[in-house]
């Protein structure tokens, strides 16, 4: 019997006369780490918040660690880990305060707290700069210095909100790979999420978020199985020609056909085997890509829109 | 106790073009100082917004007088006045007070606000790219401070002559006395605030501020000191400016009244000749 | 899917009082403050003993010799000093309830920080006053050290000064620390000095009798808790403290904590759980 630590039913939030989060359902299972992939604008940072217990649910049940976030939050926070969107840390502490500052807040002493910083710093890998100040981090940095802060009171849950958003290449992948080793020690990870590829490599299970609904639930490879085909052919035409070049391809009866702005997006099993099929038609694209399907795609069948506005 | 001045709104307005198009009739970039015109105009847009603020800025020196100069003063009675007869003690506070407003309107746009703006707000990096030099930014900052000061001054000279403290027409030229008060607490805060490190060295403003504040004669004479404070006390700026618009507004001008101006408009020259300098030195590098 | 029922985890753990979380908000504050007390030590400090200086001696000497009966024959400075000290206290407990409580929840996020963790928003609302509390306390006990060593206590009920300025203190933090929390941007409270502190230092019975002030305005004077603070640290320092005058001033005071700290709960609750 799976080990459930988060239940929602009809949860739902609303500021005023705008709908955030409009009455979505889902489960988070220990052990395994649950994404939230949507846009800016989805609802998945209203429901961080009410995951994290700083916002009571207009409506709705929401259930963490078997206790109510509205009456029970302070015990729960108790057990929770959060790194938010923005970094809250103290730009006129060091790295070491800061971590200190936060595990007395959750009562912890002294010597378990300078044991733990040791640790945690060496795990996200600050450990030189363990006596700096926060405010000349790099972007990464500081975000490694949320993550190792936010473990402090050793939790159950971790919940991040978009935690590499605005970060290079470089330090996202470091981001990742601690995640992952976090995940391989038994921690519980929550995240949102607007990038596919994060959402791939990191989630066991996800759903897609749209306008403060679940659009879909399942592993990246169900929803990409589910909601399109295994490759994607990308082809662009100069923009007076697309119109008629998209008129010949669905007389070529391709499985789906999208049209973008500057794109047309084949879904087949076999793009190659179409794009020769395209090219004996007598179009000729002035780019064409074969590509397996992501979460991108997955998002475009069901939303019309793509991830990034 | 006296408001100390602390960080005012930062400014989140862009630099307007501060050189006029070609077509203008007259052509005012051929006159010194003219340029440093545009950025007075530049602040007084965005003070408009503010006017609220710099109106209550009037309102502090009148609490002293209504608390200090009538209230206390009720307990006082009377003290010696410069024409040698005995004044009511108000009498003698107001113009003292006249001259601590223009100096408290000069004083955060020449400290803070030029502080803020020499590290932060980048607006004199983005202004010493158009033709403004380094002196026309000095200038305009302490004619800036200037009008502020006299901002001040003239809401409190009207209290003034509506509470009757009013007793020498020679009180006519308090007002060009109280701008060059102004003008040298402007240049001698623009010029120490190139000096400063950081947000802690303002520390040093409130902690020269105050006590210029209440010791340089504007409380009480200087006959209540120790000869030797007295002497020392002679020598600070503010204590120049109280005793020239005390001397004129109760009726007792002297020629010295003139000595006394020119120290005042040698500050403001030293400081605007450092300013311009300081200015340089720290922004083309 | 509808689950069955999930397995029995251990209960979530008792969370500790209202008292010892707010004590653990207090602390971050306290590890803040060791890195900055040398900046402020200087004006919280001098300004109290210049004013002193400038009022009590300066003034002093102009009022001394014209007649002090108006004072209950004390000299000017030692009818002074008790007031200095309240307004020194206010003054402290404003400066540390405005600016700072409105970077925090602003500027630097350490309220947001603290959100996230088990402390509750009433929690950080009273660890913060804590704080404020430990300053007030400091800089209070400095001036009554200043006000002994200048023999300017004519009383043993002056031992009393340093809780009674501490509570005038927290009269005016709480109610402005849940007020700012509240504000979007900074202008407010530059009002709030302008319009509210400084005229309320110069006119609450302070540098000179209530009796002097015109009979219409008095009331209003009566009404303010810096009226209360300074009339109560007079008394306790020239001994002329009655039991019925105290309780009064005490519980005026206590009142606007009270209330303050009522207040403080629910606009910081309102502020961080949106």
């Amino acid at each position: 019997m799976p080990d459930v630590l988060v239940r929602a039913r009809g949860l739902t939030k609303r500021f005023g006369g705008f709908t955030a989060v409009d009455g979505i359902d889902f489960d988070l299972i220990a052990g395994e780490a649950f994404g939230f992939l949507g846009p800016n604008g989805a609802g998945k940072s209203s429901t961080m918040r009410m995951l994290g217990c700083v916002s009571p649910p207009t409506q709705g049940e929401l259930t963490i660690l078997g206790g109510d976030p509205v009456r029970d939050g302070a015990a729960i926070r108790a057990r929770l880990g959060v790194v938010p969107q923005e970094d809250t840390l103290d730009a006129e502490l060091t790295v070491r305060e800061n971590l200190l500052v936060y595990g007395r807040y959750f009562g912890l002493g002294r010597g378990l707290i300078a044991e733990r910083t040791d640790q945690l710093l060496d795990f996200v890998q600050l450990t030189e700069r363990a006596n700096d100040m926060v405010d000349p981090l790099s972007g990464g940095m500081k975000r490694r210095l949320t993550i190792a802060r936010s473990l402090i009171n050793d939790p159950e849950i971790l919940i991040l909100d978009e935690p590499t958003t605005g970060l290079d290449p470089q330090a996202r992948h470091v981001v990742w790979d601690r995640l992952f080793r976090l995940k391989q020690r038994g921690i519980t990870l929550i995240l949102t999420t607007h990038y596919m590829d994060e959402a791939e490599q990191l989630c066991d299970r996800l759903v897609v978020m749209d306008h403060g609904t679940i659009a879909a639930e399942g592993t990246p490879r169900e929803l990409i199985t589910r909601f399109s085909t295994p490759e994607v052919l990308e082809l662009r035409f100069a923009p007076d020609e697309q119109e008629a070049a998209a008129e010949k391809i669905q007389d070529l009866s391709p499985e789906r056909a999208e049209v973008t702005a500057d794109r047309i997006l084949v879904y087949e099993a076999d793009g190659d085997a179409f794009l020769e099929r395209v090219h004996m038609a007598g179009l000729k694209p002035i780019t064409e890509l074969v590509r397996r399907s992501s979460l991108e795609d997955v998002f475009l069948r069901l939303t019309g829109r793509t991830l990034i506005d | 106790m006296s408001s100390e001045p602390g960080p005012e709104e930062t400014e989140a307005v862009a630099v307007e073009p501060t050189v006029r198009s070609t077509s203008d009739a007259v052509d005012f970039r051929s006159f010194p100082g003219a340029r440093g015109l545009r950025l007075i105009e530049r602040h007084a847009r965005f003070y408009r917004r503010l006017w609220l603020v710099v109106a209550s800025g009037a309102a502090e020196p009148l609490f002293y007088l209504l608390s200090v100069g009538i209230g206390i003063g009720g307990l006082i009675g009377t003290v010696p006045g410069p024409a040698g007869h005995p004044v009511p003690y108000r009498e003698f506070v107001a113009p003292g007070l006249l001259a601590v407003s223009a100096l408290n309107g000069a004083l955060n746009d020449s400290t803070f606000n030029v502080y803020g703006r020499l590290k932060f707000e980048k607006l004199y990096d983005s202004v010493l790219a158009t033709p403004l030099g380094a002196q026309d930014v000095a200038l305009a900052e302490i004619g800036w401070a200037v009008v502020r000061g006299i901002l001040y001054a003239v809401p409190f000279l009207i209290v003034m002559a509506a509470m009757g403290l009013i007793v020498s027409p020679w009180a006519l030229l308090a007002l060009p006395v109280a701008a060059l008060v102004a003008f040298a607490t402007a240049a001698a805060g623009v010029a120490l605030t190139t000096y400063m490190k950081s947000w802690q060295d303002f520390e040093y403003v409130v902690l020269v501020s105050v006590p210029l504040f209440l010791f340089s004669g504007t409380f009480f004479p200087l006959s209540v000191y120790p000869h030797v404070i007295g002497l020392i006390v002679e020598w600070t700026p503010l204590y120049q400016g109280v005793v020239i618009l005390r001397d004129l507004v109760l009726g007792a001008p002297t020629w010295a009244l003139l000595w006394r101006a020119a120290y005042l408009a040698a500050i403001g020259a030293l400081g605007l000749a450092v300013s311009g300098r300081r200015i340089a030195r720290l922004l083309l590098v | 899917m509808v689950l069955a029922t999930e397995r029995a985890r251990p209960a979530l753990a008792q969370v500790p009082g209202a008292w010892e979380l707010s004590v653990r908000a207090f602390r971050c504050w306290l590890v803040m403050y060791r890195r900055t007390w040398r900046a402020s030590v200087w004006s919280s400090v001098l300004g109290p003993l210049f004013y002193l200086g400038a009022m009590g001696y300066g003034l002093g000497s102009l009022v001394d010799k014209n007649g002090t009966a108006a004072l209950g024959g004390v000299p000017y400075v030692v009818f002074v000093a008790p007031a200095v000290l309240a307004v020194l206290a206010m003054n402290t407990a404003i400066t540390n309830s405005m600016f700072p409580v409105f970077g925090a929840m602003r500027w630097n996020s350490i309220y947001v920080a603290a959100r996230a963790t088990m402390l509750r928003p009433a929690d950080i609302n009273r660890g913060h006053l804590l704080f404020i509390t430990m300053r007030i306390a400091m800089n209070s006990a400095c001036f009554v050290i200043v006000m002994a060593a200048l023999g300017l206590i004519r009383s043993w009920w002056a031992v009393l000064l340093l809780p009674a300025s501490v509570l005038l203190g927290l009269a005016f933090a709480a109610p402005v620390a849940a007020w700012t929390v509240t504000l979007k941007t900074t202008t407010p409270m530059n009002y709030i000095v302008r319009f509210g502190s400084i005229p309320l230092s110069l006119f609450s019975g302070t540098f000179f009798p209530i009796s002097q002030l015109p009979a219409w305005i008095r009331p209003l004077a009566y009404a303010t808790p810096l009226w209360h603070g300074a009339a109560l640290c007079r008394s306790l320092a020239l001994g002329t403290v009655t039991a019925g005058s105290a309780a009064i001033h005490v519980g005026y005071l206590a009142a606007m904590a009270a209330i303050g700290l009522w207040a403080g709960a629910r606009s910081y609750r309102r502020r961080l759980y949106v």
